[in-house]
């Protein structure tokens, strides 16, 4: 296993624009950090992200994890590369020829997208466990490490849409169509969404919880609920308008299973696509 | 004698086209192999095959006697096909390094392998820098990276300048010199004549021919001969049962020979008729005649 991955990084450690894009992928998230940390001073009238309440514990795991997720798409960039380069460079073959089985080529890019997801997910907790002992409001232990399940959940969403990229770049072979794909299916996605919400107003059929939950960018996006309403500003500024939200913020069982089974199915459709492949 | 490699009634089919069809041969330890065929006979694809890249429709091939998966059998292989490919942003080296990775073997030959294609001094240049030559050294250094049982090397010279196509042969000579198998699919046939002592012979997949070079040139030759009057001469090696084929070439005539003659028991022969000979040559077929031959007879 440590062959298969010390093979990998050997090709991604030497890639300028793999290392690019990761250091920038990096950055932003401190960089968001650092913006949220920011004193603004309008007009006389001090404002700090930071003291909205956004890096209180264990509320900073929810928004940490949520926020990072979306710069999930600069990996995926690397990822969706790091696939179709074996293919525009020839050396998929060569890496075979040199005695690398299909099974051990697609084993070594999943451990490459798992490792990753581990880094992206020890560094957001890294940030956000700097950001909430300076900013926190609740300092103690009991509160710093509840809620760590979205971290659990950041690093599944972050394996299944890795995956996904995985295996579109083994599929389309070309980065560029590959990342045109995954635009493609989102938009795909959104266009369900609608008929389905459409459907729900006219028949009262309910086809989100039945189907639409079953899709796999649907379900990653599960995984993490947006955190924003369940600021304490803005819940108190929706009872002031007479509005409550009664939504559940918690991680469901259910998001994990269907991401993780997404996941195992892009692996082994990424392995049949290659092994029933001549190159 | 030690298989290396055996292939039975092995087909591949791309759609409706049978790149290869029924091939059967085998390769014994030692021997330099030559697959001869003009493009698009099927050399590459038989190659792809039993090398892990291309699927075969039917039959079987197995490496070593198929005591080992061929993943791991290839690991004793070195091949390079087609053209090199390796990462175009690493350095020759660290390309190397890579290989010895997959291969599973220590990095510890990379410097002697760049020395023996002649790359060292440019070890730490990246690969995009290099040209084709280089590029096709290279590969044939990474081939060599694991000390390899055979090596295979599918259209070595393609695309090279004369100087590259040279030195890629002396490396070859090389290698056959120190007692590597190899196999050389080529077809280009002096390279092959020059190398090789087994052919196997494809056209449109088919084998036409397999076994030793010697094997291979049995037949009787021919002769180059002219003479003042041709007709008499044509006429006369027509009708004579030693001769087959008759070709004009220029002003010379062209008479392969059904039996064996010496060129002095022909000249008296000719004599004896009153034809007086003005050219004559005795010869056998070069490698590209002979193949020539063989692949023009199943059009």
């Amino acid at each position: 296993m440590l062959r298969l991955l010390s093979i990998e990084l050997q090709k991604l450690r030497y890639n300028r624009s793999v290392k690019v894009i990761s250091i920038v992928y990096f950055s932003l998230i401190l960089f968001i950090s650092a913006i949220a940390s920011i004193e603004f001073d309008f007009a006389n009238v001090n404002f700090r992200i930071a003291d909205q309440g956004i890096f209180n514990f264990p509320y900073i795991w929810h928004f940490n994890t949520y926020i990072a997720a979306i710069l999930k798409i600069f990996l995926a960039i690397v990822i969706v590369s790091m696939m179709s380069n074996e293919y525009s460079y020839r050396t998929l073959k060569q890496n075979l020829i040199d005695g690398l089985s299909k099974r051990e080529f697609i084993i070594s890019k999943f451990l490459t997208v798992v490792l990753f997801a581990i880094v992206s997910t020890v560094f957001v907790f890294i940030v956000s466990m700097i950001l909430g002992l300076v900013f926190s409001d609740y300092k103690e232990m009991g509160i710093i490490f509840s809620d760590l399940e979205y971290l659990f959940a950041y690093f599944i969403k972050l394996v299944g849409f890795f995956s996904f990229c995985m295996f579109l770049g083994i599929w389309v072979k070309r980065s560029a169509f590959a990342i045109g794909f995954l635009v493609i299916w989102q938009i795909f996605e959104g266009l369900v969404a609608i008929l389905f919400q459409y459907i729900r107003v006219k028949t009262e059929v309910n086809l989100f919880e039945t189907v639409y939950n079953f899709f796999p960018l649907d379900a990653m996006s599960d995984l993490i609920k947006e955190p924003f309403s369940r600021l304490g500003a803005v819940q108190s500024a929706a009872n002031q308008l007479g509005e409550e939200f009664t939504k559940t913020y918690e991680v469901g069982f259910m998001p994990i299973l269907i991401v993780s089974i997404w996941t195992l199915l892009f692996v082994y459709w990424s392995y049949v696509i290659l092994k029933r492949r001549d190159l | 004698m030690e298989t290396i490699l055996t292939l039975n009634n092995l087909t591949k089919k791309f759609g409706p086209i049978t790149a290869v069809n029924n091939l059967s041969f085998s390769i014994e330890k030692g021997n330099v192999y030559g697959i001869l065929g003009p493009n698009g006979s099927g050399k590459s694809t038989t190659l792809g095959i039993v090398l892990n890249v291309v699927n075969k429709t039917s039959g079987d091939y197995s490496w070593f006697n198929g005591t080992e998966s061929t993943h791991e059998a290839l690991k004793k292989v070195g091949a390079i096909i087609e053209r090199p490919n390796f990462y175009p942003y690493m350095t020759a080296a660290q390309n190397l390094e890579l290989v010895c990775k997959i291969k599973g073997v220590d990095t510890s030959k990379i410097d002697e392998k760049l020395k023996v294609v002649e790359l060292y001094e440019r070890k730490h240049s990246k690969f995009s820098t290099f040209s084709l030559g280089m590029k096709q050294r290279l590969a044939i250094a990474s081939a060599l990276l694991n000390d390899p049982e055979i090596l295979i090397l599918d259209e070595p010279t393609n695309g090279l300048d004369p100087q590259g196509i040279h030195q890629i042969r002396e490396i070859i000579k090389v290698i056959a010199s120190q007692g590597t198998t190899i196999l050389l699919a080529s077809h280009l046939l002096d390279e092959v004549e020059k190398v090789c002592t087994h052919v196997v012979i494809l056209r449109k997949g088919v084998s036409l021919y397999s076994g030793s070079v010697e094997g291979m040139n049995a037949s009787h030759g021919f002769f180059v001969v002219s003479a003042a009057n041709k007709q008499q001469l044509q006429a006369e090696l027509s009708t004579n049962p030693a001769f087959g084929t008759i070709k004009e070439e220029g002003e010379n005539l062209v008479a392969y020979l059904n039996e064996p003659m010496d060129a002095s028991e022909f000249n008296r022969q000719m004599h004896a008729k009153g034809i007086a000979l003005s050219h004559l040559v005795k010869r056998k077929e070069s490698l590209e005649e002979q193949f020539l031959e063989i692949t023009k007879n199943l059009n």
